[in-house]
């Protein structure tokens, strides 16, 4: 079983969800430029990287048994259900960026909280590309991705997916000990292979 | 033969892959591979065989993952025991005539080091050295550090290497395609760091193939003095017929190895994917090499966690604003331990051009290698700049050489013996530049000829110490013009012949020429002049005076650094032009048209126009007035729209930053006129486990705002600590924030703790996952939706 580790360029950017992040329902000039100007300083902050590993995974009630490693959770065997196979997949845009927000969370909170929404809406937008791009990839559909800490799957199976991921080596993506990513823009989550559109 | 003397004047070859074979052989993805040497020693013993049977001098123990982290202390020994006890098994068995060494292994571990992650420093050293001491009593004969992809976490590995083991140890990063680590670092900047400490042998292993890692191998060779490890993949991993296979063959990865071998690289092997026949092509292609003589580089270079600063052609500018010397608004800084203003004044000057930061907080009034060790800390966390260590105190300078992310500069050592004796051996364990300046037992020699020959000194008792001369840097000392006139002469003699006759780096402290004198830019920036002239290659200085900065640049067009004049012409508008007109646009609509122009500016966010009218203002005002006249009303509209929605969260923070630039400006005016207006203390911190801060920094920015002392403890701090700190200030107020449901809990024990020993305390939460029911159920007074809300409780409880 091989993990795979990929690296994109820039996703679109949609300003909209990055506003919403900062808690903006609409942008005056000053916060619409603070958004372009933190756009700016943060691009060179930013990569985007994905390791994922493809799992067969069986599913009897809520457990769900991945072979090498196996949980309860009621949520997760719903979102899998019918899926033989499941991507695996660990995504992350860098500590570059966590390193902004802790700077400007010192001199200039105004600019954290931007550079906080630019990280969120960062980590989806590349969470979006690499699924649309394993769905073109694989020629199949994938339910929408599910993670550790979503209803009732614990947390505490992180510590399960970057072992087997090896994230730490792979894209440079470790837990603390209270089960948060460093960096803290990242994501890891199940997505079910479906043959049908659903 | 031991191993430091063979890498002298031999190619070293290193072994090949470990994972993937073990994976063939039944290791399942999650199981860990340094069991196996307990489960399954035949199967390491086959493979280190085939290792030295293949030709390798090297091989590693499987012990990449052997941590105090990973495995309870007792099976720890045991792994690296019966680790150290398969590769010398493999050695007795193994054919081949060549030298065998063995290596113990010592990868990352798999944790992200503070600030970026949650383990310690210290922490960290003491998880290597763990391993090192196993290791070294099992009799290895060297330390391999590899794989490491954050300079930190490099540091501690190598750190722990050397305090708890004399084995010649090599050190090996892993470099992503941007040619860099996943933390930032340069290979120069690995170079200065890890030569500086003393590995034996520096390079780079594992993430990619032997081409994509040329030009780290390129910039290795070019700055390291040691030997230059590559020990990279075969190539990347595919899938074919349900089976993992690497893109580069045994001989292609042979061939492109020893290409680089022809450029310089001595030390080789292979990482994930590569296998005995690999090693094999290696040793049949390269067996008649013979290593390229190691060449000292003579670089004088200091280092952050990102990149290298060399001093050479284009001169260097330290920022001297970090010294409380003379400055009132610093000072008070320090007692009242205001990180944040530090921080700030840091920021500022790499914003003005600088290329390193002095640092000095010493103050008889505070403790200063506590303040020092923090603030290193602290700048680390928001400039990339290299740091100069500036301490009188031994102690302090060790504890913040010892957690320096990189190589730093040491201000200073001099002539003398004993102030030699104690900073000379600091440099040679943590590395570093020092700045000398050349005085001594007698005082500041007048001539030229005086200060030359103390030089001369110092450079012979560096060597006793194994410290060359790229690692000094001499200060012939700018003396008081005004109180001799021949004292700027001497002065430029003496650097002079330092830098054309002894080929040493020189730097002066520009400032102290003018001391006394009237329009002191002016004197300042033509002795810089006359300095660079005379081959100065770093100055300390004001970046502010705009006189420094235009004589720099103008400099560096005249003397042929700046390629079309680029950089002078790129700043030559900011040495004339008007401050840049700001923008009219309300950020608070409608309630622009009667409001001061402070409070104008306030509103609409501008921090540098807040500053500018502040201190006009304070011409014709008294300071109280501005404060409640002026900022707390413009505060009050964009705080009011804030509740009414009308204004939202960037808005109300670029006000509140505004404002703060204003209040800064009254602090500075007022700072050491005993004058305190302030409203009461408030203890806020983010809970113990987690590490989300910006909600819990914009209440404090309010809170500041407000007049409220606030003593803000960070985040992922323990319930002890808050209590302490309510306690020793006897605070009225406690503010805590959680982000997430895990760390809800340490909330409710904080809040326990609290109650039994600071009853007098209210307590006001929040955070995302927090609401009014959760808060009341975990027993505290007040739950703030948002910044607005705490402050208007903090004026309820305080007034």
């Amino acid at each position: 079983m091989i993990i795979y580790t990929k690296m994109y360029g820039a996703p679109p950017i949609n300003r909209k969800e990055i506003l919403r992040y900062a808690g903006c329902a609409e942008a005056d000039e000053a916060t619409a430029s603070l958004m372009e100007d933190c756009l700016c300083e943060a691009a060179d902050a930013l990569v985007y990287k994905v390791c994922y590993r493809e799992l067969s995974v069986s599913i009897k009630g809520e457990m769900c048994d991945f072979g090498t490693f196996s949980f309860s959770s009621g949520n997760l065997a719903g979102n899998l259900a019918g899926c033989p196979r499941v991507i695996l997949f660990a995504a992350t845009v860098g500590v570059g960026i966590d390193r902004l927000i802790h700077k400007y969370s010192r001199i200039a909170p105004s600019r954290a909280l931007m550079m906080q929404a630019i990280g969120a809406e960062r980590i989806e937008a590349l969470c979006d590309v690499f699924c649309s791009d394993m769905e073109k990839e694989m020629g199949a559909s994938l339910r929408p991705r599910f993670s550790p800490g979503y209803g009732d799957l614990p947390l505490s199976v992180q510590k399960d997916i970057i072992t087997l991921l090896d994230t730490p080596k792979r894209i440079g993506l470790s837990l603390n000990d209270s089960l948060l990513m460093s960096p803290t823009k990242s994501v890891t989550a199940f997505a079910g292979i479906t043959n049908t559109t659903e | 033969m031991n191993f430091t003397d063979f890498l002298k004047d031999n190619i070293v070859r290193l072994d090949g892959g470990m994972g993937t074979l073990l994976q063939a052989q039944g290791l399942v993805p999650g199981e860990h591979p340094e069991r196996w040497n307990l489960t399954h020693p035949e199967i390491i013993q086959a493979i280190h065989r085939d290792y030295f049977d293949a030709g390798s001098h090297v091989v590693c123990t499987n012990t990449f993952g052997a941590n105090c982290l990973k495995f309870p202390e007792a099976e720890l020994e045991a792994i690296i025991s019966a680790a150290v006890d398969n590769a010398k098994a493999a050695r007795d068995a193994a054919g081949g005539d060549q030298m065998k060494y063995i290596a113990l292994d010592i990868g990352p571990t798999g944790k992200l080091l503070k600030p970026l992650g949650d383990l310690d420093f210290e922490d960290a050293v003491e998880v290597f050295a763990k391993t090192v001491r196993i290791g070294t009593a099992c009799g290895v004969d060297l330390i391999l550090i590899e794989t490491m992809n954050d300079s930190y976490e490099t540091k501690a590995a190598l750190l722990a290497a050397k305090e708890n083991s004399s084995l010649p140890v090599l050190v090996s990063n892993a470099y992503g395609e941007d040619g860099k680590l996943m933390t930032g670092a340069s290979p120069a900047a690995l170079a200065a760091m890890l030569e500086g400490m003393g590995a034996d042998a520096i390079g780079a292993n594992c993430s990619l193939g032997p081409n994509q890692l040329r030009g780290v191998m390129e910039e290795l060779l070019e700055c390291a003095s040691v030997p230059v490890i590559l020990k990279p993949n075969a190539g990347l991993p595919k899938v074919v017929n349900g089976e993992t296979v690497y893109n580069v063959g045994a001989d292609a990865f042979a061939a492109e190895v020893a290409a680089l071998m022809k450029t310089g690289v001595r030390v080789v092997g292979g990482c994930c994917g590569t296998t005995p026949e690999y090693i094999r092509a290696l040793t049949d292609k390269t067996r008649d090499f013979t290593p390229p003589p190691l060449t000292e580089k003579s670089r004088t270079v200091v280092s952050s966690y990102t990149h290298a600063v060399e001093f050479g052609a284009s001169p260097i500018l330290i920022g001297e604003r970090i010294n409380p010397t003379g400055k009132k608004r610093f000072k008070q800084a320090l007692l009242e331990k205001d990180m944040d203003y530090i921080l700030a004044e840091g920021v500022k000057q790499e914003e003005a051009g600088v290329h390193i930061l002095d640092v000095n907080v010493g103050l008889p009034e505070i403790d200063e290698t506590e303040m020092l060790k923090s603030a290193v800390r602290e700048l680390q966390a928001v400039t990339a700049l290299p740091l100069q260590i500036d301490t009188a105190d031994p102690r302090a300078m060790e504890i913040a050489l010892r957690r320096y992310n990189g190589k730093a500069m040491i201000n200073s050592v001099n002539g003398k013996r004993e102030r030699m004796d104690a900073i000379f051996p600091l440099l040679k364990k943590y590395g570093g530049v020092a700045v000398a300046l050349t005085l001594d037992e007698n005082g500041i020699p007048d001539t030229a000829e005086g200060r030359v020959a103390i030089a001369e000194k110092i450079l012979s008792v560096a060597a006793e110490y194994g410290i060359g001369k790229k690692d000094i840097i001499f200060d012939t000392l700018a003396m008081t013009v005004s109180a001799d006139n021949r004292a700027a002469l001497a002065t430029l003699e003496a650097l002079r012949r330092i830098r054309h006759e002894q080929g040493c780096h020189t730097s002066l402290g520009v400032s102290n020429v003018s001391f006394g004198l009237p329009g002191r830019d002016a004197v300042n920036s033509t002795f810089f002049a006359m300095a660079l002239s005379k081959g100065l290659s770093a100055a300390i200085m004001n970046p502010y005076s705009a006189d420094m900065m235009k004589t720099y640049y103008a400099y560096r067009a005249l003397a042929g650094l700046d390629e079309n004049c680029a950089d002078y012409i790129a700043r030559a508008d900011s040495f004339t032009a008007a401050p840049a007109p700001v923008s009219t646009t309300a950020a608070v609509s409608g309630t622009a048209k009667n409001l001061s122009d402070l409070q104008q500016a306030i509103a609409k966010g501008f921090k540098d126009k807040a500053a500018e009218i502040t201190k006009s203002y304070l011409e014709s005002m008294m300071p109280l007035d501005i404060v409640n006249g002026e900022i707390i009303p413009a505060l009050n509209a964009v705080g009011e729209g804030f509740e009414k929605k009308t204004v939202y969260l960037p808005q109300l923070l670029m006000s509140a930053e505004a404002a703060k630039s204003a209040f800064e400006v009254i602090k500075a005016h007022m700072a050491g006129s005993g004058q305190n207006d302030r409203r009461g203390t408030i203890v806020i911190a983010t809970v113990h486990g987690d590490i989300h801060d910006i909600g819990k920094n914009i209440v404090k920015l309010l809170l500041e705002n407000y007049g409220f002392d606030v003593i803000d403890l960070g985040k992922d701090v323990p319930p002890e600590a808050v209590v302490e700190a309510v306690v020793e200030n006897h605070a009225p107020l406690a503010g805590l924030s959680a982000l997430m449901t895990t760390t809800v809990p340490a909330m409710e024990e904080t809040i326990r703790l609290l109650r039994k020993r600071a009853s007098w305390c209210k307590i006001i939460v929040g955070g995302a996952v927090l609401t009014k029911d959760y808060a009341d159920r975990i027993g505290a007074d007040k739950y703030a939706r948002d910044a607005m809300e705490a402050v208007r409780y903090a004026e309820e409880i305080i007034g």
